[in-house]
């Protein structure tokens, strides 16, 4: 661990600003339906590894700036990502200790609640969700959810992220 | 925590942070309230301007990649295919400068009889065109952010149209973006004309790209499949007279009094790059004048404007 407590900030900063450039990217045929929520993922991935640094409050943030992004309702991604950062900060003790595989059903959890979320301001607002293929993206980012990790987690370690 | 007895361990392992409930309580009212401001009142326009602005450059980021493909493309092509382009572009040209006298002399005829009808119509709208980011959104909501925004003179309800037909309108106008909202939104309903018979109706969105519902049309009503839709110009955003699209589909359901049309529009709303924006000026804020009795000085045209059909328009 380095001396400064506050290092690498820019990392997790960029690493967000990655998962949103990212999550433009449109994926091919089929597989559209799945393209997981990647700043949802940076997310949780950074409240377990960091749960000291990135908790509630900086979810609220992420999400607020991802409804300017993608024209959404102004705190829709932000109150679903504020409540993933909730239930990551209550259980990442758990999290941490299994083994890659088994956290994916925790991250489909978190995702899944995000997506309900997300869908259920959408449906207030006049926007209802026409089948449950809006969840399938949880799916996609449950399956995507190895290579996060391990990309975010060797990112971490090289920069000394902590 | 290898220091720690397994007991304790089972412990630190189920512990929980108190706080982070009353945090989590207080942003979610938060957000509580900002998506309601947002949704009900305009007073977040100020802070979704600053925020959009911010992150402007990071659309032209995600754009990177393709941009450098088409530029390559553009840059790498080989002189045979540029040829080959440049033939069949000219083709081209020599094709519409052929249509295009025609439609001058239709226009310059059209505006005359219109002077004789007097009634107005609006000539010669300027276009100004956008290209769409390409930032996907939400898979359920139709919206495409593309951009111009208020510093290109994008104003809120200006319609959108690609080469084909109607796109959408802007529900959104950002200092350097904006947001369409395109005419298959599930909340996008827009005035229309079936071209061939005149009857006025709605074409609502579905959800889905390829189709628009026109439910509002009565059974005994003369609809064909192939029919095109035209703008009508009522509702005062569109002005009248642009292609919408074609009816896919006409069923009728004896037990229920209006017809099941649906239509595909004409705009290939899922692959759009490029729109245009009309600039429509003052003028489209008047209603069609289709309903107007011809005067008796154009007596000798009335003929030509009766239409068939006789349900009332409804």
């Amino acid at each position: 661990m380095t001396g400064d407590p506050r290092s690498g900030g820019w990392i997790i900063a960029l690493s967000f600003l990655l998962a949103f450039l990212l999550g433009g990217i449109p994926w091919p045929g089929w597989l559209e339906r799945f393209r997981p929520d990647w700043v949802a993922m940076a997310l949780i991935f950074w409240s377990i590894a960091l749960p000291h640094r990135v908790g509630i409050g900086s979810g609220w943030l992420v999400g607020l700036l991802l409804d300017v992004g993608r024209g959404a309702l102004l705190g829709q991604h932000a109150l679903a990502f504020a409540a993933v950062a909730y239930l990551t900060l209550q259980t990442y003790r758990r999290i941490r200790v299994v083994p890659v595989w088994q956290q994916t059903f925790s991250v489909l959890v978190f995702l899944l609640v995000e997506q309900i979320l997300v869908f259920w301001i959408s449906g207030v607002i006049g926007y209802p969700p026409k089948d449950w293929w809006y969840l399938a993206p949880a799916v996609g980012g449950m399956v995507c959810w190895p290579l996060v990790f391990i990309v975010l987690r060797d990112v971490r370690l090289y920069f000394q992220v902590s | 925590m290898a220091a720690l007895e397994p007991s304790k361990r089972i412990q630190y392992l189920f512990k929980v942070n108190p706080t982070a409930i009353l945090q989590l309580g207080f942003w979610v009212l938060l957000s509580i309230v900002t998506m309601t401001v947002d949704h009900r009142y305009r007073y977040l326009s100020g802070v979704r301007d600053v925020l959009a602005t911010a992150i402007y450059p990071l659309h032209y980021l995600v754009r990177l990649p393709a941009e450098t493909k088409s530029w390559m493309n553009e840059n790498l092509a080989g002189r045979g295919a540029l040829l080959e382009e440049n033939a069949r572009l000219r083709e081209k040209q020599l094709f519409f400068d052929v249509q295009l006298q025609k439609l001058t002399a239709l226009e310059a005829e059209n505006r005359r009889l219109r002077s004789l009808l007097e009634s107005t119509v609006n000539m010669a709208e300027r276009v100004l065109v956008a290209e769409m980011l390409a930032v996907d959104f939400d898979l359920y909501r139709h919206h495409i952010l593309i951009n111009r925004g208020r510093q290109h003179g994008v104003y809120v309800g200006q319609p959108v149209l690609d080469q084909q037909g109607v796109v959408g309108q802007i529900i959104q106008a950002d200092p350097f973006t904006s947001t369409v909202i395109l005419i298959t939104d599930l909340s996008h309903a827009l005035p229309i004309q079936i071209n061939r018979t005149g009857v006025r109706t709605l074409a609502l969105g579905t959800g889905n790209f390829q189709e628009l519902k026109l439910p509002h049309i009565p059974n005994n009503e003369d609809v064909k499949i192939g029919d095109l839709l035209v703008t009508s110009g009522l509702g005062g955003r569109f002005p009248p007279g642009y292609p919408v699209g074609t009816v896919a589909k006409v069923a009728f359901d004896p037990g229920s009094p209006f017809a099941s049309i649906v239509a595909k529009p004409v705009a290939r709303l899922d692959r759009i790059r490029e729109v245009m924006l009309l600039e429509g000026g003052a003028d489209v804020r008047q209603p069609a004048p289709t309903v107007k009795e011809p005067e008796p000085i154009a007596k000798g045209l009335a003929p030509t404007v009766k239409r068939p059909g006789t349900a009332r328009p409804p």
